[in-house]
């Protein structure tokens, strides 16, 4: 135990060491899979300078342009907030379930739920401006809350498992999404591929002109506050923690286990929900079968390299927006493919999973926070 | 069986209320399912169902089968009715049990095929082949989880195992020329996958479920990564693995309507049916598969008697990683004969869904797999017939299957009892 340095700083080596790794491993990635830079290490043992200097160049070609990509200017670091906002707002949801002990594989049908019910109430209803983003806003975080909702309320009263639920409700949403796309309420006039109207413009959240940025990061940013506040100030959130670490001592201790599941659900797809919205209502993008993205997927990684944590969210969500958003300017400049951000992504949550296998690598001694929430089915 | 034992369902006169419970829970469940397909008897057409037995490029063409729909329909539907209400009232008890709700299953779904095959003809063969297809890699997948978690490993990695499996497979085999070698190479693919989940799982005790779903991330992101970066440019190189090519088993494969479906298979089949044996015996008929079930129940009392726990573990998910890998394998050299981006679609979360609807048992997850299979198939075939019902409902139907199912039909499934909790010797 290194006692000089306080437990997070402790995690934060971890996790920058974490990212290094992952960084790492992209770049073994991006030189055996470079044909040109490969054929350089093939006299590696002739001539060694041509292969380092080869692949050093293709490695900071692709990573330079990852990083200005991201931080760049204003206008990058404008997408990098942009591409971070529903990951925020799904992370939470992943989060605030995690912290009750469930594990929410369903943000991806939570967000199809909300963006659907958002995007209808923004095309379809009139309303003055600050009205119709507020009714459209609602919609799509009461849709998102019910279909995580219908998981809590299966699993309190039946027992069934959360995992199974979430990850089948994902499919049913995703079909629902595309059997009402193909009908008259959902289809955009004129059009036979599944696509919907665009949403009115008094439904979209103003944005900084002459960039992406938009008010939903701040909606977020609020979302952030708010599951702070319910986790750390409020009886609820207490209960829904108590319930998370341990169900039968706070069955015992007369909280109602079942209550504390439905609630959580329908908090974690609220915010799911919420991520919806910032699809549609944010970054204006039509309704298709196409919505979700990899967003939902994402919140579970999000979530987990934010230890389930709001503020961590937050930062995770962030670093995962910078991933992307420089992800595409790599690709663009360097023809490097966007999913190695993908493999970036998944590196980095794997080695922060496992502190123990980091500490090896960079022989870091001190004992840090363990495994996220190890726990089975059975619980 | 000359026992002279009473039957215990039979002494048992008093139902504890948890059992009142479920019998009424099932007995609502079934009661709705049963109505539903009254509802479809009364309303099909009362025209001639055909059935085909054999699809135009057959040998031997078969004479297809004509049914009467109307009264068909009915008929079933009315014997739904009767075990769904049984079953509320009194309970579908005793040793006909199993049987009656198979029949009950069959009737519902005969009923349907009834209502949606009114006046025109329903290709039975293509169903089963497709349901066939479709089914091996959720089989293969499902008993790859059987082994982890029988053994205390959750997997949900199966959709990884499943990508890196089918782009090692498509890669390989295009390379090389040889559909061995791009088994071989799907296997050590999903070996791979298996042994992440396998370190970081029982040596690092990471959480299973969060380690699964970053290791799926993870395959997605590789194998999309080198498919953009290598495969893509030169796809006639390293993306033309071909389809494996069917090998007939003599005589069986003579068999009718049947024969031609089941044994004219690729390999890859063959070592489906061979996994399903092999996973069943070993985990029930072996001293390694009692070990296996003995760490995952209770690794305390495992570690007691001698057994290594670890060391089984890593042997069970391993093994799981072989039989996934196949699994995988099947999307490219056995069915689609290329390798896109997340071709995979979520059918290794399926595996996971019919690996817990057959409730941890090889037998079960098989069944539970052919009915995914059966019910994917089905949307595609009943888009041909142009059925009122949309096809993207009809996709629905296998996963609000399975809610119902986890929620509500099979009770409350009971997972191997250390499944997912990592075991730390003490």
């Amino acid at each position: 135990m290194s006692g000089t340095r306080p437990a997070w700083a402790r995690e934060l080596v971890v996790s920058v060491a974490a990212v290094v790794l992952a960084l790492a491993v992209g770049a073994v990635l991006i030189i055996v899979s470079d044909a040109e830079v490969l054929s350089t290490w093939t006299y590696f043992f002739a001539y060694p300078p041509d292969a380092l200097s080869a692949s050093w160049s293709a490695v900071a070609d692709a990573y330079g342009a990852l990083f200005s990509g991201a931080f760049g200017g204003l206008r990058q670091l404008a997408e990098t907030l942009v591409q971070a906002t529903p990951l925020i707002c799904g992370g939470l949801g992943v989060s605030l379930a995690f912290r009750a002990g469930l594990f929410n594989i369903g943000a991806q049908g939570q967000l199809i739920i909300g963006a659907l019910c958002a995007a209808w109430v923004g095309f379809t209803l009139h309303l003055p401006p600050g009205l119709h983003v507020l009714v459209a806003l609602v919609a799509g975080v009461l849709g998102g809350a019910l279909w995580g909702g219908i998981v809590g309320v299966l699993k309190a009263r039946t027992g069934a498992h959360e995992v199974i639920l979430t990850i089948m409700l994902n499919y049913v949403a995703l079909y629902l999404l595309q059997w009402l796309l193909t009908t008259n309420a959902f289809q955009r006039p004129g059009r036979n591929d599944p696509i919907s109207p665009v949403v009115d413009g008094s439904a979209q959240f103003p944005a900084i002109p002459g960039s992406r940025l938009h008010l939903g990061f701040l909606v977020a940013l609020l979302a952030a506050g708010a599951v702070w506040w319910l986790l750390t100030r409020s009886t609820t959130g207490f209960q829904l923690r108590a319930v998370g670490a341990n169900p039968d001592a706070a069955r015992t201790a007369g909280m109602s286990v079942g209550t504390a599941y439905t609630l959580a659900m329908l908090g974690a797809g609220a915010l799911a929900g919420l991520a919806g919205v910032q699809q549609v209502l944010g970054t204006n993008s039509p309704l298709t079968d196409g919505i979700a993205g990899t967003v939902g997927f994402d919140s579970i990684t999000v979530a987990l390299l934010g230890r389930a944590s709001p503020i961590g969210t937050v930062v995770a969500g962030l670093v995962f927006g910078a991933l992307n958003a420089g992800g595409l300017q790599m690709q663009l400049q360097t023809q490097t493919p966007l999913t190695l951000t993908t493999v970036l992504q998944a590196t980095i949550v794997l080695f922060i999973a496992a502190p123990a296998l980091v500490r090896a690598v960079f022989r870091i001694r001190g004992e840090g926070a363990g495994a996220v929430l190890a726990k089975g089915w059975n619980a | 069986m000359t026992t002279t034992l009473t039957r215990p369902e039979r002494s048992a006169a008093i139902e504890s209320p948890e059992e009142r419970r479920r019998r009424i829970r099932t007995g609502i469940l079934a009661l709705v399912l049963a109505v539903l397909g009254v509802l479809l008897a009364v309303f099909t057409a009362p025209k001639t169902a055909k059935f085909g037995l054999s699809d135009q490029f057959a040998a031997a063409q078969l004479p297809d089968i004509s049914l009467p729909a109307l009264p068909v329909a009915l008929a079933l539907a009315a014997y739904a009715l009767v075990v769904a209400l049984t079953q509320l009232f009194r309970g579908v008890r005793g040793r006909w049990a199993r049987l009656l709700w198979v029949g009950f299953a069959l009737a519902l779904v005969v009923t349907f095929l009834c209502w949606a095959a009114a006046g025109k003809t329903f290709p039975l063969t293509n169903q089963l082949q497709g349901t066939l297809n479709l089914a091996t890699p959720l089989i293969l997948g499902a008993l790859a989880g059987v082994l982890c978690e029988r053994a205390g490993v959750i997997n949900v990695a199966i959709e990884g195992q499943f990508l890196a499996g089918a782009f090692a497979a498509a890669v390989v085999t295009s390379a090389t020329g040889s559909f061995w070698a791009g088994a071989f190479a799907a296997i050590l693919a999903g070996v791979l996958i298996a042994a992440m989940l396998a370190v970081f799982a029982i040596r690092y005790r990471v959480n299973q479920v969060v380690l699964g779903v970053v290791l799926v991330v993870f395959a997605s992101g590789i194998t999309g990564f080198l498919f953009d970066q290598f495969v893509k440019s030169d796809s006639q190189r390293y993306n033309n693995p071909g389809v494996l090519p069917n090998v007939p088993i003599p005589v069986l494969s003579a068999i009718p309507v049947i024969g031609q479906t089941f044994f004219a298979q690729t390999l890859l089949v063959y070592a489906m049916y061979v996994a399903v044996a092999v996973v069943t015996v070993v985990l029930f008929k072996t001293r390694w598969g009692l070990r296996v079930r003995s760490v995952g129940e209770h690794p305390r009392a495992a570690d007691t008697v001698g057994i290594n726990v670890l060391r089984i573990r890593y042997q069970a998910v391993l093994a799981g990683g072989i039989v996934a890998g196949l699994g995988g394998a099947f999307f490219t050299i056995g069915f689609t004969g290329s390798f896109d981006k997340d071709l995979t679609a979520g059918q290794g979360f399926i595996a996971l869904a019919a690996l817990i609807m057959g409730r941890w048992n090889p037998l079960g997850a098989t069944v539970a797999a052919l009915f995914f299979g059966f019910t994917q198939q089905l949307q595609g075939q009943l888009q041909i017939l142009q059925t009122p019902i949309p096809g993207e409902l009809l996709v629905m139907a296998p996963y609000l299957a399975t809610v119902v199912a986890v929620a509500g039909a099979v009770g409350r499934v009971r997972p191997p009892k250390a499944d997912g909790e990592p075991y730390e010797k003490g």
